[in-house]
Protein backbone atom coordinates (compact mmCIF):
# COMPACT_ATOMS: atom_id res chain seq x y z
CA UNK A 1 0.00 0.00 0.00
CA UNK A 2 2.85 2.12 1.33
CA UNK A 3 4.98 1.78 -2.14
CA UNK A 4 5.53 5.06 -4.06
CA UNK A 5 4.25 4.79 -7.07
CA UNK A 6 6.94 5.22 -9.22
CA UNK A 7 8.70 2.16 -8.04
CA UNK A 8 5.94 -0.10 -8.86
CA UNK A 9 6.43 -1.95 -12.21
CA UNK A 10 3.30 -0.69 -14.07
CA UNK A 11 0.16 -3.26 -14.67
CA UNK A 12 -0.99 -3.17 -18.50
CA UNK A 13 -4.11 -0.90 -19.02
CA UNK A 14 -6.25 -3.93 -19.41
CA UNK A 15 -5.93 -4.89 -16.12
CA UNK A 16 -5.80 -1.41 -14.59
CA UNK A 17 -8.85 -1.01 -16.26
CA UNK A 18 -10.39 -4.39 -15.28
CA UNK A 19 -9.26 -3.82 -11.39
CA UNK A 20 -11.32 -0.52 -11.74
CA UNK A 21 -14.37 -2.18 -12.78
CA UNK A 22 -14.27 -4.23 -9.94
CA UNK A 23 -13.53 -1.79 -7.62
CA UNK A 24 -16.74 -0.33 -8.59
CA UNK A 25 -19.10 -3.09 -7.68
CA UNK A 26 -19.98 -1.34 -4.95
CA UNK A 27 -20.63 1.68 -5.93
CA UNK A 28 -22.73 -0.10 -9.05
CA UNK A 29 -24.84 -2.28 -6.20
CA UNK A 30 -25.17 1.25 -4.54
CA UNK A 31 -26.57 2.69 -7.65
CA UNK A 32 -29.04 0.28 -9.19
CA UNK A 33 -31.91 0.74 -6.01
CA UNK A 34 -31.38 4.55 -6.44
CA UNK A 35 -31.77 4.76 -10.07
CA UNK A 36 -34.84 2.45 -9.83
CA UNK A 37 -36.40 5.07 -7.43
CA UNK A 38 -35.27 7.53 -9.87
CA UNK A 39 -36.87 5.79 -12.93
CA UNK A 40 -40.30 5.23 -10.61
CA UNK A 41 -40.25 9.40 -9.15
CA UNK A 42 -40.15 10.13 -12.95
CA UNK A 43 -43.00 7.54 -13.90
CA UNK A 44 -45.22 8.67 -11.37
CA UNK A 45 -44.83 12.62 -12.42
CA UNK A 46 -45.61 11.23 -15.50
CA UNK A 47 -42.08 12.02 -17.39
CA UNK A 48 -41.59 11.61 -20.44
CA UNK A 49 -39.53 7.66 -21.11
CA UNK A 50 -37.66 8.72 -22.97
CA UNK A 51 -36.82 12.30 -21.12
CA UNK A 52 -36.20 9.99 -18.02
CA UNK A 53 -33.30 7.51 -20.02
CA UNK A 54 -31.74 10.88 -21.57
CA UNK A 55 -31.67 11.80 -18.20
CA UNK A 56 -29.34 9.24 -16.59
CA UNK A 57 -27.70 8.78 -20.36
CA UNK A 58 -26.45 12.49 -20.65
CA UNK A 59 -26.12 13.82 -16.95
CA UNK A 60 -25.50 11.46 -14.87
CA UNK A 61 -25.69 12.91 -11.52
CA UNK A 62 -28.26 11.44 -8.55
CA UNK A 63 -29.17 14.45 -7.13
CA UNK A 64 -29.56 16.73 -10.30
CA UNK A 65 -31.96 14.35 -11.64
CA UNK A 66 -34.08 13.69 -9.28
CA UNK A 67 -33.90 17.81 -8.21
CA UNK A 68 -34.76 18.24 -11.86
CA UNK A 69 -37.73 16.23 -12.25
CA UNK A 70 -39.16 17.81 -9.26
CA UNK A 71 -38.75 21.30 -10.53
CA UNK A 72 -39.66 20.51 -14.22
CA UNK A 73 -42.81 18.92 -12.76
CA UNK A 74 -43.17 22.26 -10.27
CA UNK A 75 -43.19 24.31 -13.79
CA UNK A 76 -39.99 26.13 -12.63
CA UNK A 77 -38.18 28.31 -15.17
CA UNK A 78 -34.99 25.71 -17.44
CA UNK A 79 -32.86 28.63 -16.23
CA UNK A 80 -33.37 27.58 -12.61
CA UNK A 81 -33.53 24.29 -13.01
CA UNK A 82 -30.09 24.04 -15.10
CA UNK A 83 -28.72 26.71 -12.29
CA UNK A 84 -29.67 24.84 -9.74
CA UNK A 85 -27.93 21.92 -11.81
CA UNK A 86 -25.00 23.87 -11.56
CA UNK A 87 -24.67 24.63 -8.03
CA UNK A 88 -25.88 21.26 -7.11
CA UNK A 89 -22.36 19.98 -9.08
CA UNK A 90 -20.27 22.62 -8.05
CA UNK A 91 -18.51 20.02 -5.52
CA UNK A 92 -17.35 18.30 -8.31
CA UNK A 93 -15.09 21.14 -9.07
CA UNK A 94 -13.28 20.28 -6.18
CA UNK A 95 -13.03 16.30 -6.31
CA UNK A 96 -11.88 16.79 -10.00
CA UNK A 97 -9.39 19.09 -9.28
CA UNK A 98 -8.34 16.21 -6.52
CA UNK A 99 -8.27 13.90 -8.66
CA UNK A 100 -6.35 16.18 -11.86
CA UNK A 101 -3.40 15.87 -8.92
CA UNK A 102 -3.15 12.07 -9.17
CA UNK A 103 -3.69 10.61 -12.62
CA UNK A 104 -0.50 9.99 -14.49
CA UNK A 105 0.02 12.01 -17.62
CA UNK A 106 -2.84 10.76 -20.31
CA UNK A 107 -4.85 12.34 -23.56
CA UNK A 108 -6.88 15.01 -23.05
CA UNK A 109 -9.12 13.19 -24.65
CA UNK A 110 -9.04 9.99 -21.93
CA UNK A 111 -9.29 12.99 -19.48
CA UNK A 112 -12.43 14.34 -20.83
CA UNK A 113 -13.99 10.25 -20.89
CA UNK A 114 -12.99 9.90 -16.92
CA UNK A 115 -14.58 13.41 -16.22
CA UNK A 116 -18.28 12.84 -17.23
CA UNK A 117 -17.93 9.54 -14.85
CA UNK A 118 -16.80 12.01 -11.47
CA UNK A 119 -19.40 11.93 -9.29
CA UNK A 120 -19.44 11.33 -5.07
CA UNK A 121 -19.02 8.06 -5.05
CA UNK A 122 -16.27 7.16 -8.15
CA UNK A 123 -14.49 9.95 -6.76
CA UNK A 124 -14.81 8.44 -3.21
CA UNK A 125 -13.66 4.96 -4.19
CA UNK A 126 -10.80 6.20 -6.75
CA UNK A 127 -9.16 8.61 -3.91
CA UNK A 128 -9.22 6.28 -1.59
CA UNK A 129 -7.15 4.06 -4.51
CA UNK A 130 -3.65 3.82 -4.96
CA UNK A 131 -4.15 2.28 -8.54
CA UNK A 132 -6.20 5.61 -9.01
CA UNK A 133 -3.11 6.94 -10.69
CA UNK A 134 -4.14 5.35 -13.89
CA UNK A 135 -6.55 6.47 -15.37
CA UNK A 136 -7.77 3.16 -17.44
CA UNK A 137 -8.63 2.41 -13.28
CA UNK A 138 -10.67 5.08 -12.80
CA UNK A 139 -12.75 4.98 -16.06
CA UNK A 140 -13.33 0.99 -15.56
CA UNK A 141 -14.57 2.33 -12.40
CA UNK A 142 -16.88 5.38 -13.81
CA UNK A 143 -17.95 2.92 -16.40
CA UNK A 144 -19.33 0.09 -14.27
CA UNK A 145 -21.13 2.90 -12.00
CA UNK A 146 -22.42 4.62 -15.26
CA UNK A 147 -23.57 1.48 -16.55
CA UNK A 148 -25.62 0.54 -12.97
CA UNK A 149 -27.17 4.24 -13.42
CA UNK A 150 -28.67 3.44 -16.67
CA UNK A 151 -29.86 0.07 -15.81
CA UNK A 152 -31.23 1.57 -12.77
CA UNK A 153 -32.88 4.00 -14.36
CA UNK A 154 -34.64 1.58 -17.61
CA UNK A 155 -35.76 -1.23 -14.95
CA UNK A 156 -37.05 1.89 -12.93
CA UNK A 157 -39.11 3.12 -16.34
CA UNK A 158 -40.39 -0.26 -17.39
CA UNK A 159 -40.52 -3.04 -14.93
CA UNK A 160 -41.89 -0.69 -12.45
CA UNK A 161 -43.35 -3.36 -9.74
CA UNK A 162 -40.22 -3.58 -8.03
CA UNK A 163 -39.11 -4.42 -5.33
CA UNK A 164 -40.79 -4.99 -2.09
CA UNK A 165 -41.01 -1.57 -0.37
CA UNK A 166 -38.95 -2.90 2.69
CA UNK A 167 -36.00 -3.74 0.85
CA UNK A 168 -36.11 -0.79 -1.89
CA UNK A 169 -36.66 1.90 1.75
CA UNK A 170 -33.43 -0.29 3.40
CA UNK A 171 -31.31 0.18 0.03
CA UNK A 172 -31.54 4.01 1.08
CA UNK A 173 -28.74 3.10 3.60
CA UNK A 174 -26.17 1.59 0.92
CA UNK A 175 -24.06 4.42 -0.37
CA UNK A 176 -23.63 6.28 3.11
CA UNK A 177 -22.27 2.71 4.13
CA UNK A 178 -20.25 2.55 1.62
CA UNK A 179 -18.89 6.51 2.59
CA UNK A 180 -18.40 4.93 6.22
CA UNK A 181 -16.36 1.75 4.48
CA UNK A 182 -14.07 4.10 2.73
CA UNK A 183 -13.91 6.84 5.40
CA UNK A 184 -13.52 4.82 8.85
CA UNK A 185 -10.35 2.63 7.72
CA UNK A 186 -8.34 6.22 6.94
CA UNK A 187 -9.31 7.74 10.44
CA UNK A 188 -5.88 5.92 11.40
CA UNK A 189 -3.87 9.46 11.00
CA UNK A 190 -4.82 12.48 13.15
CA UNK A 191 -5.01 14.88 10.55
CA UNK A 192 -7.41 12.93 8.41
CA UNK A 193 -9.34 12.72 11.97
CA UNK A 194 -9.33 16.49 12.59
CA UNK A 195 -10.31 17.09 8.90
CA UNK A 196 -12.98 14.76 9.12
CA UNK A 197 -14.14 16.25 12.15
CA UNK A 198 -14.20 19.50 11.34
CA UNK A 199 -16.02 18.69 8.14
CA UNK A 200 -19.08 17.39 10.04
CA UNK A 201 -19.14 19.61 12.84
CA UNK A 202 -19.40 22.35 10.06
CA UNK A 203 -21.60 20.21 8.39
CA UNK A 204 -23.88 20.36 11.77
CA UNK A 205 -23.60 24.27 12.45
CA UNK A 206 -25.06 24.24 8.87
CA UNK A 207 -27.76 22.07 9.05
CA UNK A 208 -29.29 22.99 12.38
CA UNK A 209 -28.06 26.69 12.74
CA UNK A 210 -28.45 28.03 8.94
CA UNK A 211 -30.51 26.41 6.82
CA UNK A 212 -33.48 26.85 9.17
CA UNK A 213 -32.82 30.56 8.44
CA UNK A 214 -31.08 30.52 4.94
CA UNK A 215 -32.06 27.94 2.56
CA UNK A 216 -28.81 25.90 1.79
CA UNK A 217 -28.81 23.08 -0.62
CA UNK A 218 -27.13 20.17 0.05
CA UNK A 219 -24.70 20.35 -2.58
CA UNK A 220 -23.63 23.82 -1.38
CA UNK A 221 -23.30 23.03 2.12
CA UNK A 222 -20.90 19.83 1.02
CA UNK A 223 -19.08 22.32 -0.89
CA UNK A 224 -18.84 24.91 2.31
CA UNK A 225 -18.00 22.11 5.15
CA UNK A 226 -15.27 20.77 2.14
CA UNK A 227 -13.61 24.04 1.73
CA UNK A 228 -13.18 24.76 5.80
CA UNK A 229 -12.58 21.46 6.56
CA UNK A 230 -9.73 20.50 3.86
CA UNK A 231 -8.40 24.63 4.36
CA UNK A 232 -7.87 24.11 8.07
CA UNK A 233 -6.20 20.94 7.80
CA UNK A 234 -3.94 22.27 4.97
CA UNK A 235 -2.74 25.34 7.45
CA UNK A 236 -2.86 23.04 10.26
CA UNK A 237 -0.28 19.74 8.95
CA UNK A 238 2.18 19.45 6.38
CA UNK A 239 2.51 17.98 3.53
CA UNK A 240 3.65 14.41 4.10
CA UNK A 241 0.59 14.03 7.13
CA UNK A 242 -1.59 14.89 4.63
CA UNK B 1 -40.80 17.64 -26.08
CA UNK B 2 -38.34 19.21 -27.91
CA UNK B 3 -37.71 21.74 -25.31
CA UNK B 4 -37.30 19.21 -22.69
CA UNK B 5 -34.97 17.81 -24.27
CA UNK B 6 -32.92 20.61 -24.94
CA UNK B 7 -33.05 21.17 -20.91
CA UNK B 8 -31.88 18.13 -20.36
CA UNK B 9 -28.72 18.96 -22.24
CA UNK B 10 -28.09 21.92 -20.80
CA UNK B 11 -28.35 20.53 -17.53
CA UNK B 12 -26.20 17.90 -18.92
CA UNK B 13 -23.59 20.21 -20.12
CA UNK B 14 -23.18 22.21 -16.85
CA UNK B 15 -22.71 19.33 -15.18
CA UNK B 16 -20.03 18.10 -16.82
CA UNK B 17 -18.14 21.84 -16.96
CA UNK B 18 -17.52 21.00 -12.93
CA UNK B 19 -16.18 17.67 -13.48
CA UNK B 20 -13.69 18.66 -16.73
CA UNK B 21 -12.22 22.03 -16.14
CA UNK B 22 -10.17 21.01 -13.41
CA UNK B 23 -8.93 17.84 -14.91
CA UNK B 24 -8.06 19.34 -18.29
CA UNK B 25 -6.44 22.73 -16.54
CA UNK B 26 -5.36 22.09 -13.03
CA UNK B 27 -3.08 19.17 -14.25
CA UNK B 28 -0.12 21.02 -15.50
CA UNK B 29 -0.28 24.01 -13.05
CA UNK B 30 2.51 23.84 -10.85
CA UNK B 31 0.12 24.44 -7.44
CA UNK B 32 1.31 25.85 -4.65
CA UNK B 33 1.82 23.85 -1.88
CA UNK B 34 -1.07 25.37 0.59
CA UNK B 35 -3.29 24.39 -2.29
CA UNK B 36 -1.72 21.15 -3.02
CA UNK B 37 -2.00 19.87 0.72
CA UNK B 38 -6.25 21.47 0.40
CA UNK B 39 -6.70 19.09 -2.21
CA UNK B 40 -5.05 15.99 -0.91
CA UNK B 41 -7.42 16.36 2.32
CA UNK B 42 -10.48 16.96 -0.01
CA UNK B 43 -11.44 13.50 -0.27
CA UNK B 44 -11.50 13.15 3.36
CA UNK B 45 -13.65 16.19 3.84
CA UNK B 46 -16.16 15.61 0.86
CA UNK B 47 -16.63 12.03 2.39
CA UNK B 48 -17.49 13.25 5.79
CA UNK B 49 -19.73 16.20 4.34
CA UNK B 50 -21.51 13.60 2.57
CA UNK B 51 -22.27 11.00 5.85
CA UNK B 52 -23.66 13.98 7.76
CA UNK B 53 -26.20 14.72 7.72
CA UNK B 54 -27.37 13.34 4.63
CA UNK B 55 -27.79 10.11 6.46
CA UNK B 56 -30.48 11.08 9.06
CA UNK B 57 -33.16 10.92 6.06
CA UNK B 58 -31.34 7.83 4.25
CA UNK B 59 -34.55 5.61 5.52
CA UNK B 60 -37.97 6.00 6.54
CA UNK B 61 -36.55 6.32 10.19
CA UNK B 62 -33.69 7.80 11.88
CA UNK B 63 -33.64 4.92 14.51
CA UNK B 64 -33.25 2.60 11.10
CA UNK B 65 -30.56 4.79 9.53
CA UNK B 66 -28.34 5.33 12.94
CA UNK B 67 -28.97 1.43 12.59
CA UNK B 68 -27.56 1.18 9.17
CA UNK B 69 -24.68 3.86 9.87
CA UNK B 70 -23.39 1.84 13.40
CA UNK B 71 -23.53 -1.66 11.35
CA UNK B 72 -21.42 -0.27 8.81
CA UNK B 73 -19.21 1.36 11.18
CA UNK B 74 -18.24 -1.55 13.29
CA UNK B 75 -17.93 -3.82 10.16
CA UNK B 76 -15.36 -0.94 8.41
CA UNK B 77 -13.51 -0.86 11.28
CA UNK B 78 -13.02 -4.64 11.58
CA UNK B 79 -12.16 -3.35 8.47
CA UNK B 80 -14.21 -5.84 6.18
CA UNK B 81 -14.88 -6.12 2.76
CA UNK B 82 -16.26 -2.51 1.02
CA UNK B 83 -18.95 -5.13 -0.49
CA UNK B 84 -19.73 -6.56 3.40
CA UNK B 85 -19.63 -3.01 4.62
CA UNK B 86 -22.62 -2.02 2.61
CA UNK B 87 -24.34 -5.22 2.88
CA UNK B 88 -24.01 -5.17 6.45
CA UNK B 89 -25.82 -1.31 6.34
CA UNK B 90 -28.64 -2.64 4.56
CA UNK B 91 -29.40 -5.60 6.40
CA UNK B 92 -29.26 -3.37 9.69
CA UNK B 93 -31.37 -1.10 8.40
CA UNK B 94 -33.78 -4.23 7.12
CA UNK B 95 -33.38 -5.78 10.34
CA UNK B 96 -34.22 -2.66 12.60
CA UNK B 97 -37.53 -1.81 10.39
CA UNK B 98 -39.22 -5.00 10.35
CA UNK B 99 -38.51 -5.43 13.96
CA UNK B 100 -39.69 -2.17 15.07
Amino acid sequence: MATPVSQMTPIPNKDAFRSGMRAGIPVAVGYIPIAIAFGLLAKSFDMPNIITLAMSLFIFAGASQFIGVQLIMAGSMYWEIVLTTFILNLRHFLMSASLSQRLETTSNRFLAAIAFGVTDETFSVASTRDESTRGHFVLGLNLIAFLAWNVGTWIGVFLAFGLPASVQTSMGIALYAMFIGLLVPSLTRKPVIVVAAIAVLTQAVLYFGVSPLIPLSSGLSIILATIVAAGIGAFLYKEDEA
Amino acid sequence: MISLFLLVLAMAFFTYIPRLVPLLWLRDVKLPPLLKRFLLFTPYAVLASLIFPGILSATNSLTSALAGGAVAAALALLRANLMLVVIGGIAGVYLVETLL
